[in-house]
C-alpha cells in the first residue's frame, strides 16, 4: 500500500533560509555571514540551524524570527529555530560574496589588511574598539579622514 | 609573596542542591549574569562616548554568555529551568558568583582595574573549557575566550594608561588594585587553582608596566561560589529581579 505523505521540499527550504538578512546589515544574507548551519527535516518539521556571532549579539532574536517568518510565508508549517554553539562562529566562516558586499557598503571586511572603503588607502587609526554592533570596531583613514566600520577578526 | 589567607565565611552546605556539572555551569553564568548587570550601571555614565559603548557591549557579551550557560545547564538538571528561573527567581543565597564581580563600580579606574582581573581569569578559564568534553559547553567557551581576549586587551591598556598616567589618575588606579586584590584568591578555588601562575604572571606584567603596586596585605575574602555574598549582592538582585518578582512570569 501506498501512503501519501507530503514530502518535505528541503532544497527549496534551503534556498528560503538562505536569503533571509541580517537585521543590522542588510547587504549580507545568513548564509553570507556563515551562521546558517544547516536546514534539515524532522518528520514533518523544518529545522533551521544557526550558531550564534558573538555572545550578545542582539540580532539572534531577531534572526530567529525572521527565519521562522520566512519559512512560514514559503509555505512550511512547522519550524523550529536550533541554535549550534559548537564549534564557536569565526569571521573565517564570512563568504567570499560578502566579504565583497561588506566592502561595497562602506564596511572594511575581516582577514587582511584594513583598507578605507572610500580612497582606499591602507592606513588607518583605532577611533573605538566597540563600533554600532558588536561586530564592528570604529576606525578612521588617515590618509582622506574618512570614519568607518571595521568589521572585526574574530 | 606570602600564602593568601583565606577569610572563614560561614560554613556550612550550600542552598542548592545541584549537581557538580550544572553547579559549575550556573557559577560561570553567574559571574557573568552579575558583571553584566554591574558594567550596564555603566550606560550613559561612562567619562566618553566610546568607553560608553565599549562597557554596553562587555555587557551584552558577558549576558549572552550567561543566557548560554544557564540555558544549557537547565538542559542538563531534570527540572529543566529557564534561562529566566535562574536569572531571576534564585535569591541571593543560591547565585554562585565570585564576590570580585558583585563589588560595586567605583569609578573608572575601579571598573578597569576590576575588568583586569577578571577578564585575565576568564582567558585562561575559557581556554581551558573550550577543549572539554562537553561539546556544547566547549562550544560557549571557544567563542568567550575571543570575547575575552578582546575584553583584556581593553582594560589592560587603561590600567596601564591610568597607572602610568596623572598623580590622580594613579593613585585610584591603586586605590583599586588595593581594595580589589582581596577578592582574587577565590577566583582560583577548586578547578580553577590550576590557573593562578599564569593569571599572576599576565596580571603582574600589567601592573608592574602600569607603576601599580599588589598590595602587602595578603588577606583574601572568600564565600561567592558557596552562596555567601557581601552586602552588594542583595540590591543588584533587587533591582534587577524587580518585576519578575512583582509580576511572576510576565513577559514583553
Amino acid at each position: 500500500m501506498v501512503i501519501a505523505i507530503a514530502v518535505l521540499d528541503l532544497e527549496r527550504a534551503r534556498e528560503v533560509a538562505s536569503r533571509v538578512v541580517d537585521p543590522e546589515i542588510p547587504v549580507l544574507t545568513i548564509a553570507d555571514l556563515g551562521i546558517l548551519r544547516g536546514v534539515s527535516a524532522d518528520g514533518h518539521r523544518v529545522v533551521a540551524t544557526i550558531t550564534p556571532t558573538y555572545s550578545g549579539c542582539p540580532a539572534m532574536l531577531q534572526i530567529a524570527a525572521e527565519l521562522r517568518f520566512a519559512l512560514g510565508a514559503a509555505g512550511f508549517e512547522d519550524v523550529d529555530v536550533a541554535i549550534a554553539h559548537d564549534p564557536p562562529w569565526s569571521s573565517d566562516w564570512i563568504t567570499k560574496e560578502g566579504l565583497e558586499k561588506l566592502s561595497g557598503f562602506g564596511i572594511a571586511p575581516p582577514g587582511g589588511e584594513i583598507v578605507c572603503p572610500k580612497c582606499r588607502s591602507g592606513s588607518a587609526r583605532v577611533v573605538s574598539r566597540f563600533g554600532s554592533t558588536a561586530c564592528k570596531a570604529l576606525m578612521a583613514c588617515t590618509a582622506c579622514g574618512e570614519p568607518f566600520d571595521h568589521f572585526k577578526d574574530f | 609573596m606570602s600564602e593568601p589567607i583565606i577569610s572563614t565565611a560561614p560554613q556550612g552546605a550550600p542552598a542548592s542542591d545541584l549537581s557538580d556539572p550544572v553547579r559549575a555551569l550556573v557559577a560561570h553564568a553567574d559571574d557573568n549574569l552579575v558583571l553584566a548587570q554591574r558594567l550596564g550601571e555603566w550606560i550613559s555614565r561612562a567619562p566618553e562616548l566610546e568607553e560608553d559603548i565599549a562597557l554596553g557591549n562587555f555587557a551584552l557579551d558577558h549576558l549572552g554568555v550567561a543566557r548560554a550557560l544557564y540555558t544549557h545547564a537547565g538542559q542538563l538538571e531534570r527540572e529543566e529551568r529557564t534561562e529566566d528561573d535562574f536569572a531571576m527567581r534564585r535569591p541571593e543565597r543560591e547565585f554562585l558568583n565570585v564576590l570580585l564581580v558583585e563589588q560595586r563600580n567605583g569609578d573608572f579606574a575601579h571598573t578597569m582595574v576590576r575588568g583586569l582581573l577578571f577578564d585575565a581569569y576568564q582567558v585562561e578559564l575559557w581556554a581551558d573549557l573550550s577543549g572539554g568534553v562537553d561539546s556544547t559547553l566547549a562550544g560557549i567557551a571557544g567563542r568567550a575566550l575571543k570575547e575575552a581576549r578582546y575584553h583584556l586587551l581593553h582594560t589592560s591598556s587603561w590600567v596601564i594608561r591610568l597607572g602610568d598616567g596623572t598623580e590622580e589618575s594613579h593613585g585610584r588606579a591603586q586605590a583599586a588594585v588595593d581594595a580589589l586584590w582581596r577578592y582574587t584568591a577565590e577566583l582560583f578555588e577548586g578547578a580553577a587553582s590550576e590557573y593562578h601562575d599564569i593569571w599572576q604572571k599576565v596580571v603582574g606584567e600589567t601592573l608592574d608596566e602600569a607603576q601599580l603596586q599588589i598590595p602587602e596585605d595578603p588577606y583574601q575574602r572568600s564565600g561567592g561560589r558557596r552562596g555567601f555574598h557581601s552586602e552588594h549582592l542583595g540590591p543588584l538582585l533587587a533591582e534587577m529581579q524587580w518585576m519578575q518578582r512583582s509580576h511572576p512570569g510576565l513577559e514583553w
